[in-house]
């Protein structure tokens, strides 16, 4: 039900028209006089000396411009990396080219730049790079034995250490009835956006100025690092992110690529592009999870669970990219999820190998937390022979808790997780399913039934829990005519906030919806902001506009006053009109007020001419979002094959701004929380080669993998912002993954089955029902 | 080599590499940029044009292949400025989020329901499953194929 005229509402959403109608510019779709094409030369070898390099057939053909190798551009600073405050830490340089080593297949090597496309495709093959193939590593586990081989010029492959601990946790294992312990692995994934990464590079050197166009999240941190890595002025950056096409955490990152188009650009004088390919995107976009952790956790008969303790090896890759050594400590944070787990500790390991980094995918972090702990109460369930539901409710965090201080040091907001529970359950039928499920036991068939019931940490953040600013910028301005610009930090790339924000302007200014601009994604237009991850769009990015047009509001209500001979407090808005309270005939619209304003005489005393106001909105706390979700599957004893019946999904995202948009985002999270379960995994061989480098072999869900998705919720506003909203781009994949796998080794009981490692491929299965070793 | 194409009824004719694929000729040489480039090996969609009204992946297609026929990209759905019914349901039931494999996912859909007017959902799923989404886990993509049968049987 809408709250008021547009916030709650259906409304169809303002980007479309160009979407649909193929008539939005994308990073390849921009086109510039003399523009010349970019392709990198990759490293396919692991770990390798580069003992020469010969571009000369390169250079000679016909339309290469240049070709650039690591010597060319060791004055531009290294790739960065914003989270490096770390016991034990080691803080490789990560040059832009390589220079004497590589240290994992596709890590770029030179750049070509030439006149067309295609050739400059063709002079990748006739760079000759002569290198010395050394002993690779390929795992996080193997990286951090004694006699691996190092991968860095120090003697550890250890990246770094973190420990967090609450409570007594060695004292609860020790005085438990039982420990439960088991080992999950989080496998490696690509984020595979449909549009890969794309950067285009523009220097005018009348003014100075280098304009760089790159399908990113984050466009002014871009810019700042942009700047610094090439040694120019910020101000001399522009930076605009165009549509971009999706990108899941894999575009919020600074990567070589963006510092050497725009070095080339201002050497050579030319515009030049280049558009990541999809064997590019496997190899040199940042990949998400590659966690391995052993848990333990100390249970009374009861089925209480006093303490959890987590000990993880986190894979690195060969170099940090922006938040890489972050990713693993939010792991850490959510280590409670919507438990009362007093007693808690995660030791964490952090290993360099001969891999593409890892760093923020969807959920990031927070998938693996979920997963760990929503497996590890499934196991003490089965150990204790009760039905998982029980041991989530005798745990669950109460209702009348919050805010609560978790084990880990966080405070959540709010919370109703029995409401979400008890909702999902009866959706799912959960006793009937029970029921059904054993009747098909006795017909020799496997059905199972998966409970996720996840609370998750949104809304990033407060500075002071990030590695950078966590606050966000808005501006709202009102034309003379009475239509409205809104300026946001944030860089929404398919979250619809274009609509959304534009729906609350709406409601808050007494405007149509179609009145209202939304702005984003260019430097030189918007303010400075932090961007668009963390499910922080709407939370952080809404707020910061909504306080923005407070003031503009405060100020309209003055000058409405004024002008109708009547007290500020007296003005209310309704029906887009600002009116005297209680005389409705009395009152003036919102462009009555802009023009007044901006004619810029007769304006109540102290009131500065114009109409707009700025806001930059620092966060006290996180958001924390929670649900409940339920698989049905069946299992094929002849196949292997899962056949998903149901899956219901409960979340609690707060209030909800536009319905059809959070349904699209639980939609899409649990997509690849599924994806994740049951299909996808980036494979490095033992010798750093990667063998899924296509979408031949790196499945990526289709439409017919997925049966309809059953979606309620329950709605508990956050305190932490004033529209009580709590973000919703992550929740669907971090609550889906543990309810599917929990649903598939529910079904697979009957065979011994405790725990399969993900991606739950046919073939693992059928040998598990068929007598074969657990993975 | 001369390549003459009637793109979205009109004739072009260019001079291009033999090797020149097709969606570069529509994207880079006619400036047609609604047509996407996704995974260049067949496997996304996000490149899908009808060629001779049959949906195909332009990536993995020769510009001279397409000598003398019919595409239709895009851009070339809506009919004087009226949405094609597909492209309406993508908009009226949130089928998209990014966008970026929307133009060849609703083109694959508009060929399904020229195949079958009136598909089950096990249908429609199978029918698109040629071309990938990151975004929206497919349910929306579903109902506005949906949407958009029911409009044309209408």
């Amino acid at each position: 039900m809408p709250v008021s005229k547009s916030v709650g509402a259906r409304i169809k959403r303002r980007e479309d028209p160009r979407l649909i109608q193929g008539l939005a510019t994308y990073v390849d779709d921009i086109q510039m006089p003399g523009m010349c094409y970019v392709t990198f030369v990759r490293s396919p070898y692991a770990h390798a000396i580069i003992k020469s390099i010969d571009a000369s057939a390169a250079t000679d053909l016909e339309g290469v411009v240049a070709v650039i190798t690591g010597e060319d551009v060791k004055d531009v600073g290294g790739v960065p990396c914003a989270a490096t405050d770390f016991p034990n830490v080691q803080v490789p340089h990560h040059p832009v080219l390589a220079t004497g080593k590589v240290r994992f297949v596709g890590e770029p090597v030179a750049a070509i730049v030439a006149t067309k496309r295609y050739t400059a495709h063709d002079a990748v093959d006739l760079v000759e790079v002569d290198y010395d193939p050394l002993e690779a590593v390929a795992s996080g586990e193997a990286a951090l034995k004694d006699d691996a081989v190092k991968i860095h010029d120090t003697d550890t492959n250890l990246a770094f250490t973190w420990d967090l601990e609450g409570g007594d946790v060695e004292g609860a294992l020790k005085s438990a009835d039982r420990v439960v312990k088991e080992r999950f692995v989080h496998q490696r994934l690509a984020p595979n956006p449909i549009e890969p990464r794309g950067v285009a590079a523009d220097y005018n050197a009348g003014d100075d100025q280098l304009t760089l166009w790159s399908s990113t999240q984050i466009p002014h941190i871009l810019r700042t690092q942009i700047g610094l890595m090439l040694g120019i002025p910020e101000n001399r950056v522009r930076v605009i992110a165009p549509e971009v096409g999706g990108g899941f955490g894999c575009k919020l990152n600074v990567y070589a690529e963006e510092a050497v188009l725009g070095f080339l650009a201002r050497k050579l004088r030319r515009p030049v592009k280049w558009m990541e390919g999809r064997r590019e995107s496997f190899l040199h976009t940042i990949h998400g999870r590659d966690q391995v952790g052993d848990v333990e956790v100390a249970v009374q008969n009861d089925g209480t669970i006093t303490a959890l303790k987590y000990t993880v090896v986190a894979d690195m890759g060969a170099y940090y990219q922006l938040l890489s050594p972050a990713i693993p400590t939010l792991t850490g944070l959510m280590l409670c999820g919507c438990y009362r787990f007093k007693n808690v500790a995660m030791h964490l390991r952090a290993a360099f190998t001969n891999k593409m980094a890892t760093d923020a995918y969807r959920g990031a972090g927070r998938p693996e937390a979920t997963y760990m702990v929503e497996r590890i109460v499934d196991c003490v369930a089965d150990e204790l022979g009760v039905d998982p539901l029980e041991i989530r409710r005798k745990n669950f965090i109460a209702n009348d808790a919050f805010p609560y201080e978790t084990g880990t040091g966080l405070a959540y907001d709010s919370g109703n997780y029995t409401g979400a529970l008890d909702k999902a359950l009866k959706m799912a039928d959960y006793d009937g399913l029970r029921k059904k499920q054993a009747e098909m036991r006795e017909q020799g068939r496997y059905l199972g039934i998966g409970l996720s019931t996840y609370a998750e940490i949104c809304g990033m953040g407060p500075s002071t829990a990030m590695p950078a600013g966590g606050w966000e910028s808005g501006t709202v301005r009102v034309d003379p005519t009475g239509k409205v610009t809104v300026l946001t930090g944030i860089k929404p790339h398919g979250q619809g906030q274009e609509t959304t924000f534009a729906q609350l302007i709406a409601d808050g200014l007494g405007v149509e919806v179609d009145d209202v601009k939304i702005l984003h994604g260019d430097t030189d237009t918007v303010q400075y902001g932090t961007g668009t991850f963390g499910s922080r769009g709407t939370a952080v990015g809404g707020t910061a506009m909504i306080m923005a047009m407070e003031k503009v509001k405060a100020k309209v209500k003055r000058i409405a006053a004024h002008l109708l001979e009547a007290n500020a407090d007296d003005i209310e808005l309704k029906d887009n009109r600002y009116i005297v309270r209680g005389h409705p005939e009395q009152g003036v619209s919102l462009t009555d007020v802009s023009l007044h304003s901006h004619r810029g005489i007769n304006l109540p005393p102290d009131t500065e001419p114009g109409l707009a106001e700025a806001h930059f909105f620092e966060p006290t706390n996180f958001t924390f979002p929670f649900g409940t979700h339920i698989a049905v599957v069946e299992i094929d004893a002849n196949t292997g094959e899962i056949d998903i019946q149901r899956y219901v999904a409960v979340d609690d995202v707060g209030n909800i701004i536009n319905p059809m948009i959070v349904e699209g985002q639980i939609h899409g999270g649990i997509a690849q929380g599924l994806g994740q379960a049951l299909y996808e995994e980036v494979i490095y061989d033992e010798s750093g080669q990667m063998m899924t480098g296509s979408f031949m072999d790196y499945a990526l869900p289709k439409a017919h993998n997925f049966p309809r998705f059953e979606l309620d919720n329950t709605v508990t506003p956050s305190p932490v912002n004033p529209m009580g909203v709590k973000g919703v781009g992550e929740a669907g994949t971090i609550g889906s993954t543990p309810a599917i796998v929990n649903a598939v080794v529910d079904a697979l009981k009957p065979f011994g089955v405790r725990n399969i490692d993900m991606p739950l491929r046919p073939e693992k299965l059928w040998r598990l029902m068929n007598g074969g070793a657990s993975s | 080599m001369k390549v003459e194409i009637t793109i979205n009824g009109e004739d072009h004719v260019h001079d291009v590499e033999p090797r020149t694929l097709l969606v570069h000729l529509i994207r880079d040489v006619v400036g047609l940029t609604g047509t996407h480039i996704g995974c260049e090996t067949s496997l996304c969609g996000a490149c899908t044009v009808v060629l001779n009204g049959e949906a195909v992946k332009s990536c993995t297609i020769l510009a001279v292949q397409a000598d003398g026929q019919e595409v239709t990209t895009i851009e070339g759905l809506a009919n004087d400025g009226e949405l094609h019914p597909v492209q309406e349901g993508f908009w009226e039931c949130h089928g998209l989020q990014c966008g970026f494999c929307t133009p060849g996912m609703i083109l694959s859909a508009t060929q399904l329901l020229e195949r079958n007017r009136k598909p089950t959902e096990a249908e429609i799923r199978k029918g698109i499953e040629g071309n990938l989404c990151r975004c929206t886990g497919y349910q929306h993509i579903i109902d506005a194929v949906q949407y958009a049968a029911k409009k044309m049987r209408a």
